[in-house]
This record gives structure tokens, C-alpha cells and sequence, in this order.
């Protein structure tokens, strides 16, 4: 059996590869056009994403429609209903949208190897697949909202304010996207990553998804206060119906601040887990 | 000459299991060393080491030069890597993945160009290759991970058991490239197998590594040479213990092993002394079901350092007898 010589005592072959380290900028678009190149080719990542929120939308207002706005009326309100479901569709529609399933495929088939093995930096794996995600969520919150101006709802702040209320979206759904991606990075288990849409439920459901929240009472008011997406709803509401109130807007933004800072840590912590070369 | 990978008492441990276990080792650079062993001997665990996805739990490695635990990122920009299972994305096609991988690598859009022109003539895919990969087969799948590994010209290349689940052809090819890689482009090559064969046919040296050990080391020649010349195999319906004795104690005899219901003779005269251990088995009242006479292969070494075969059956018999007492 032959022995080595000392490690360090190994002279270096050569020194001049043809591979390099990019720009986190660079390997974050690498990673991202891959991702965004797979969310054209799989129409069963998006068709029953946009479907969901379609049919709430279209249910709700045809059931409820009447008698929330009759109800208003008797209390001497002015009340649009589908103005006030529309933002309910957009959260329906981007929340729990992300690549979580195809990062858990990744792993368990090697992919995610094989991109370790490569001089990428590790932060990029994540940051380009949520720059995809932005795109996936973009392309289900407008088609919703086009929905939403088919049927008649008007934008008291515009155009802008249409496309304020799409980046608002965007910005939650991605805020939302780092607990699947926690979930897939921490159990590498599709089942985990498909169960991770429970969390939807009390974000979308235990809140003011279908009364304002003067009317809400109990324990439902409550947790409708702790509710981030009750902010995250006034703001987009506020957009169609009340015009640019900074106060609403505000307090939306910081709660997706707030969600995302949580969803991202532990994204960012199950990632550093993943690669840790346990 | 120089070394392209070392290591130095080299352990990694999953909990209680050594899955290697002090193993030193050095490949000189230009070399292709095949690592050879069993499933579950430590072979992947050791290239997964070697190529920076998990850190030793013990001793030193260095590869290129630079210490797996210290320099990952410099170890990562001069190796090529094709893990045992072909790991591609099934929604891109081989030309996207071809294309991504030269831009993990840094690789400017000049030199992306050029790569992808030499790779695709390895994967010879034709216009396959722009169709998406999960259409592809088992054997263009593997090459085309392999085509993936060598896009940014990797000074080491290691090759987890590339031909494991390919038919015939398809592994002829990669033996074929593995060779014009090693003799063209002085490529070192790290090759993990658990085929016999494909370790006599390609490496320049060969490991044997049975339970996170490293059991012997040589050129394939030099391995079969430390078990004699010839080997003279008698399958005994009997006693083979006392089979082995008598043969033992004949001339010319270098040494007898037992193996279940077989013995093993080596021997440097095995045509002369053929004829005296059938002699000696048959007035000793052993009864023979098969004597042969062959030269030995890998599996005979591999039987001799670890007591286990790793094959099922042995390979080459280039010169068979057969009798019965």
C-alpha cells in the first residue's frame, strides 16, 4: 500500500482554471432564469394556482354579494363587495406560491448536489428561486386583477395604484415563499413542502377575508389583530377604494416586512443547515 | 511527481458507522486511480469528501493542493464531478444545462461557446440535445452529466461508478472517453467502481476499499502478481479444509486458500502443476466438481485482502479445465 506524503506538502498542479467565482448578481439570475424557464414548462405548477383564488372570487361574490352590500345599505353604508373580495383573490392567488416542490425534487435527486459542487454562491440557490417566485406571483396576481376590472371594479388611485397593488401582492407572496422553502430545505420531503399550504389557512381565513373588521367579534377579532394579512388586506383594499392612505399602506408594508423577515431567517438558517457539510 | 489528491488518515463517520476509516492515499496528477469496493465499502463517501460536499471527521485531504476543509471554494473551480446518480434537472433540455453549468463555472459567453461546441460532441446526442432532458435515456442521461462535469476543463475529474445501470455500448463509450480525457487533455481521474473490469481496463492503479478501509494498492498487474502466477481453483464436494491440506504439501504450490466450497492453488507453474494437485485431491478421497486453471483477476485480489468476493463469478479463464475425481 502506498503512503501518502504530508497533505500540505501536495504542490498545487496548476493555477490557472477556466472556472471563476461570480457576483452573488450573476449566479442570483443564473439561478433564477433556470427556475423561471421551469415555471413556463410546468402549467400544473400554475393553472391550479390560478383557478383557486378565480373561484373564491367568482363564488363569493355571487353568493355573498347581495346581502353584504344590502346589509351595508340597510346600515346606511356605501359598500362594495367585490371591490373588498378582490384583494382576498390577490392573497389566495400568491400565497404558497413558490419552487419549494422542485428545490425538494433538486435535492433528492442529486440537482441540488450538483449545484454545491459548483463555485455558486450559496445564497444565490435561494434569492433565484425567489426572484422566479416573484415572476410566478406576478403572473397570477394579473390576471386576477384583470378579472377584477372586468367586473367593474375601478382603482380610486389609478393606474399607478394598479400597479402598487400588484407589487403589494408580489411582495406578499414572497414574503409568504420562505416558509415552504424552510419547510423543503429543512426535510428535503415533498410530502412536508405540500403540507406546508395548512399555513395558508389561518392567514387567509383568520381575517377580514369576508367582513371588514369593525364587524368581526370574539376570538376572530382578536387573531384578526395579530393577523399580518389583515394589514396586508386594508392596504391593498385602501388602494381600490380609499386612494393613497399612507397610514394603511404603511401598516401593510411593515407586516409584510415583519412576515418576511421571519419566513426568510428560517429559510436562511434551514439553507445553512442543507449545506452545512454535516 | 506531483500529487493531485492526498489524504492523510482520512475518516468520515455517520455516527457509529466509519464509512472511511483512515484511508491514505496519493494520486499523482495525470493518473486515473479507480477506487474499487462493494456498495457500501466508503467509496462515494470518500469522493463526496474529495469533492468538498461533506468535511472529513478526521485526517486530511487535499485536492489540487488545497485542503477539502479549508479551501472548498479553490478545490471547487479545478474538479469536475459525476456523482453515481446521473443528477439533472428533467425540465431543461441537455443544451439549457450545458449552457447553466458554464455559467455556475464563471465561464465568460466565449468560452461558454466554445465548451458547449466540445461537450456536445462527447454527448453525441445529436439533435437530442435540444430536447428536454426528461425525455432522454439512461445512457444519454449519463452522458450528458458527464458532459456537464468536464464544461469548465476540470484539472481532476472524479467519476462516481460512471457506468453503473449502462448497457454494454453505452459503457464502452464512457471507457473510451474517460481514456482520450486522461490521455488528451492529461485530465487525473478519480474513478469509483464496483466492477472489476471496468477498474482492470481503465485504472492505472487500483484501491481496494472493504469497510471504510483501504485494503491494498497497486496496478492491477502488481495485485494479481502478489497473488502468484497462476491460480489453480478446485470445487470440492467435501471437506475443502482438508481438500486444501493435501494440495498444501504438493511442489510448486505457493499457497492454498479456502473459500466456501472452494480452493484456491497459487502457483508460478500452473500448466505443470494442474496435473499433481488432481492427483493429490483424487488419492486424498476428495471428490472435484470443477478444477480450473486460470490467471488471476481483481476479484481474486480482492478475495485475498478481504476474504469476500466481490463479483459473482470470475471473469477471465484463459485457460479451463475441467475434471472430476
Amino acid at each position: 500500500m502506498t503512503h501518502t506524503s504530508p497533505t500540505m506538502t501536495a504542490r498545487r498542479i496548476e493555477d490557472k482554471p477556466l472556472a471563476r467565482r461570480s457576483t452573488i448578481l450573476h449566479d442570483l439570475a443564473t439561478i433564477a432564469r433556470r427556475a423561471c424557464r421551469s415555471v413556463f414548462r410546468e402549467p400544473e405548477f400554475f393553472i391550479p394556482a390560478l383557478i383557486t383564488p378565480v373561484f373564491f372570487f367568482v363564488v363569493n361574490i355571487g353568493a355573498l354579494q347581495d346581502v353584504a352590500e344590502s346589509g351595508a345599505a340597510l346600515a346606511g353604508q356605501d359598500f362594495d363587495f367585490k371591490a373588498f373580495q378582490l384583494p382576498v383573490a390577490i392573497i389566495f392567488a400568491v400565497t404558497g406560491v413558490s419552487r419549494a416542490s422542485s428545490l425538494v425534487i433538486d435535492i433528492q435527486d442529486g440537482y441540488f448536489d450538483r449545484l454545491l459542487l459548483t463555485p455558486v454562491r450559496r445564497p444565490a440557490l435561494l434569492l433565484g428561486l425567489m426572484a422566479a417566485d416573484l415572476m410566478a406571483v406576478m403572473m397570477l396576481a394579473v390576471p386576477v386583477t384583470a378579472l377584477g376590472l372586468l367586473l367593474g371594479i375601478s382603482f380610486k388611485t389609478g393606474v399607478l395604484g394598479i400597479l402598487a397593488f400588484l407589487v403589494y401582492g408580489a411582495l406578499w407572496g414572497l414574503a409568504f415563499a420562505g416558509f415552504p422553502y424552510a419547510i423543503a430545505l429543512k426535510t428535503g420531503n415533498p410530502a412536508a413542502v405540500n403540507s406546508s399550504f395548512i399555513l395558508f389557512f389561518p392567514f387567509a381565513f383568520l381575517t377580514t377575508s369576508f367582513l371588514p373588521k369593525e364587524v368581526l367579534t370574539g376570538w376572530l377579532a382578536t387573531i384578526a389583530t395579530y393577523n399580518p394579512v389583515t394589514y396586508v388586506l386594508e392596504g391593498l383594499r385602501a388602494l381600490i377604494t380609499e386612494g393613497w392612505v399612507w397610514e394603511d399602506l404603511g401598516a401593510g408594508l411593515l407586516a409584510i416586512l415583519a412576515v418576511m423577515m421571519v419566513s426568510f431567517g428560517l429559510a436562511s438558517a434551514a439553507m445553512r443547515g442543507r449545506i452545512a457539510k454535516k | 511527481m506531483t500529487a493531485a489528491i492526498t489524504t492523510q488518515g482520512l475518516r468520515r463517520s455517520f455516527g457509529d458507522n466509519h464509512a472511511v476509516n483512515g484511508v491514505d492515499l496519493r494520486v499523482e496528477a495525470g493518473e486515473i486511480y479507480g477506487f474499487l469496493g462493494p456498495n457500501g465499502a466508503g467509496k462515494s463517501t470518500m469522493v463526496k469528501v474529495l469533492c468538498t460536499l461533506i468535511t472529513p471527521t478526521g485526517g486530511t485531504a487535499a485536492v489540487a493542493g488545497y485542503d477539502v476543509a479549508t479551501r472548498a471554494g479553490d478545490i471547487r473551480l479545478r474538479i469536475g464531478v459525476a456523482l453515481q446518480e446521473a443528477s439533472l434537472d428533467p425540465k431543461q433540455t441537455g443544451r439549457e444545462l450545458l449552457q447553466l453549468q458554464g455559467m455556475l463555472y464563471g465561464l465568460s459567453k466565449l468560452n461558454i461557446r466554445r465548451r458547449l461546441n466540445d461537450v456536445i460532441d462527447l454527448v453525441d446526442i445529436g439533435s437530442a440535445i435540444d430536447d428536454l432532458v426528461e425525455s432522454y435515456s439512461g445512457g444519454m442521461r449519463r452522458r450528458l452529466d458527464l458532459a456537464m462535469s468536464l464544461i469548465h476543463k476540470p484539472q481532476i475529474l472524479f467519476l462516481d461508478e460512471p457506468t453503473t445501470g449502462l448497457d454494454p455500448v453505452s459503457r464502452n463509450d464512457v471507457w473510451q472517453e474517460v481514456r482520450t480525457l486522461n490521455k488528451q487533455e492529461g485530465m487525473t481521474i478519480f474513478l469509483t467502481t464496483q466492477y472489476l473490469e471496468e477498474a482492470d481496463a481503465l485504472a492505472g492503479r487500483v484501491g481496494i476499499i472493504a469497510s471504510g478501509r483501504l485494503k491494498a494498492e497497486g496496478t492491477p498487474t502488481e495485485l494479481k502478481r502478489r497473488i502468484g502466477t497462476d491460480l489453480i481453483v478446485a470445487k470440492i464436494d467435501g471437506n475443502p479444509e482438508s481438500a486444501a491440506g493435501a494440495v498444501r504439501a504438493l511442489d510448486g504450490i505457493e499457497g492454498v486458500e479456502v473459500h466456501g466450497d472452494e480452493i484456491s492453488a497459487s502457483t508460478s507453474d500452473g500448466a505443470g502443476a494442474i496435473s499433481g494437485v488432481a492427483v493429490a485431491l483424487n488419492e486424498s478421497n476428495h471428490r472435484v466438481t470443477s478444477l480450473t486453471l486460470r490467471t488471476p483477476t481483481l476479484d481474486d485480489v480482492f478475495l485475498n485482502v478481504t476474504g469476500a468476493k466481490l463479483s459473482a463469478s470470475h471473469q477471465t479463464s484463459e485457460t479451463s479445465g475441467e475434471a472430476a475425481s
